[in-house]
């Protein structure tokens, strides 16, 4: 057991696992937001917009733009996230470009979570807003995404909690996550395979379920009462 | 009736598109050296599950229905030399390995599979048949020839492996690039992106080999480690010996030489020294 944590960096790789989802969460929550806003614009050619990024990202598996980040945002295109004369340049690159490629993915689920959280909003409360002399952004601002974000905290919860499990894809790029750990194991040490397994799935229960706890309270709390 | 006419003419001209491409497919798919098995079985006796990788190019490849690599005719040879008639093939992803043989999925396992302490804890080995070396793969008109002429390249390497690790304590001002699987590495090679890749000079010699690749890529450096490929085994078999006996007898036979020529390619250098291994033996 010690073994584990000594050699295999279980703790790194944690806080890689750790600082993954909750950037990859403030990430999506604000490109979600956006993207939501698109959809529910008056003008057409945003709303075009809006839906054609949903349904591209949501329908492209998350390996596989994750993958691309890397090979095409940094080896093709030689975009990078960190400084290159920096020692540890390569991890620091391969986890922002993971970040990127959480955040454009996630956004997608953040915005329909939103969306529904629209659709709990009577249409004549914008109609009021608007009659009122309040702009598009106003009524955003002021009226409907106050109460979008409280009618959605727990389809956006059920997202993140999908996010955190979801950040083991990122050892396809070389990110040491939780899930390295047991790549690496698996290749250097089979005695210790089944432990492994073990240990990081119960981190992932420890991480999540405290998350799904605090979601339904949180939820019925700020639940707009109607 | 326009309408409908373009439609045709649209599906017809994307089915003949369509068929041109697999066709394609098909064609660039069978090239390459010949791939005929290297030992035959004998006519009589029983079979036996070996598990071989299914994705590793030159040493053990699934294509269809058929089984190509230097593992899967290594694994051919020696069930024949053990009297066995059939091979079934059985795919063993390196996180099932050990459990495949403990619970006895499989008889041998013959997948690049190298001898270490603390595989032996859990496994018996026979072997080696084969010694690698850890070696880089750079791009035909590359200027690399060391490791010392890597500053400040890419190279690239998979999670998990201590490949890059043994590297950066020679040139410390490589830039490593980490990917999940060798495929990776070797498409992102092939397009220029990355300077160079490294593991095993057996699995680099199988990438380079493979008829996309073909005269796209070169081995330097040399090797400078050793990794004892053996066959897997159940730990305590009791016919461990008996294989060790077979992996000695192919070698003798010359069908070691004609699996690794027709696998890894003739050009392909290996570390002399150390190949084919003088006294293949029994660690259970």
């Amino acid at each position: 057991m010690s073994s584990l944590f000594s050699d295999y960096h279980i703790w790194t790789a944690l806080w890689a696992t750790v600082r993954l989802t909750i950037y990859s969460a403030i990430g999506s929550l604000v490109l979600g937001t956006i993207v939501a806003t698109l959809r529910l614009s008056p003008i057409g050619i945003l709303r075009f917009v809006g839906t054609s990024y949903v349904n591209i990202f949501r329908n492209t598996p998350l390996t596989l733009i994750i993958l691309s980040c890397s090979f095409v945002l940094y080896i093709q295109l030689g975009i990078t996230l960190a400084n290159s004369s920096d020692p540890k340049f390569a991890d620091v690159n391969g986890f922002r470009l993971a970040v990127v490629g959480m955040t454009v993915y996630h956004a997608t689920y953040v915005c329909e979570a939103l969306r529904s959280g629209f659709n709990t909003i009577p249409l004549g409360q914008a109609e009021a807003a608007r009659s009122i002399g309040l702009t598009f952004g106003q009524t955003m601002r002021e009226v409907i995404l106050p109460q979008a974000f409280r009618g959605a905290v727990v389809p956006l919860g059920n997202t993140l909690i999908a996010l955190t499990k979801n950040t083991t894809v990122a050892v396809t790029i070389g990110v040491y996550e939780l899930s390295a750990v047991l790549k690496t194991v698996t290749e250097r040490d089979p005695g210790l395979l089944n432990l492994s397994f073990l240990v990081v799935g119960v981190i992932f229960v420890i991480l999540t379920l405290p998350m799904g706890v605090a979601i339904g309270r949180l939820g019925n709390r700020v639940a707009v009462k109607r | 009736m326009k309408f409908r006419a373009t439609y045709a003419g649209a599906a017809a001209a994307a089915l003949s598109l369509g068929l041109g491409l697999t066709a394609c497919g098909g064609s660039s798919g069978s090239g390459g050296s010949s791939k005929e098995a290297v030992c035959k079985l004998p006519d009589k006796g029983p079979t036996v599950k070996v598990g071989v990788k299914f994705d590793q190019p030159g040493l053990g490849l699934k294509d269809g229905d058929k089984y190509t690599g230097f593992d899967v005719d290594i694994a051919r040879c020696v069930a024949g030399e053990l009297g066995y008639s059939k091979v079934d093939f059985v795919q063993s992803p390196s996180p099932q390995r050990e459990k495949m043989l403990q619970a006895g999925t499989v008889k041998m396992i013959v997948a690049t599979y190298s001898i270490t302490d603390k595989r032996l804890k859990e496994v018996g080995f026979a072997g080696p048949y084969f010694v690698a070396g850890q070696s880089l793969l750079v791009s035909k008109d590359s200027k690399i020839d060391s490791v010392k002429g890597l500053a400040g390249k890419k190279v690239c390497s998979v999670t998990g492996s201590t490949s890059v690790d043994n590297l950066k304590k020679e040139q410390p001002n490589l830039v490593p690039q980490k990917y999940d699987t060798y495929s990776a590495c070797a498409e992102a090679l092939a397009s220029g992106s990355i300077d160079a890749m490294t593991t095993d000079d057996t699995i680099l010699a199988g990438y380079a080999n493979q008829s996309q690749y073909k005269d796209k890529f070169k081995l330097v450096g040399g090797t400078f480690s050793e990794e004892n490929y053996g066959i897997g085994l159940k730990k305590g078999a009791a016919d461990c010996q008996k294989v060790a006996d077979a992996i000695k007898k192919t070698v003798d036979n010359g069908n070691w030489q004609k699996a690794l020529d027709n696998n890894l390619g003739s050009d392909y250098k290996y570390n002399s020294e150390s190949n084919p291994p003088k006294t293949p033996t029994c660690q259970a």
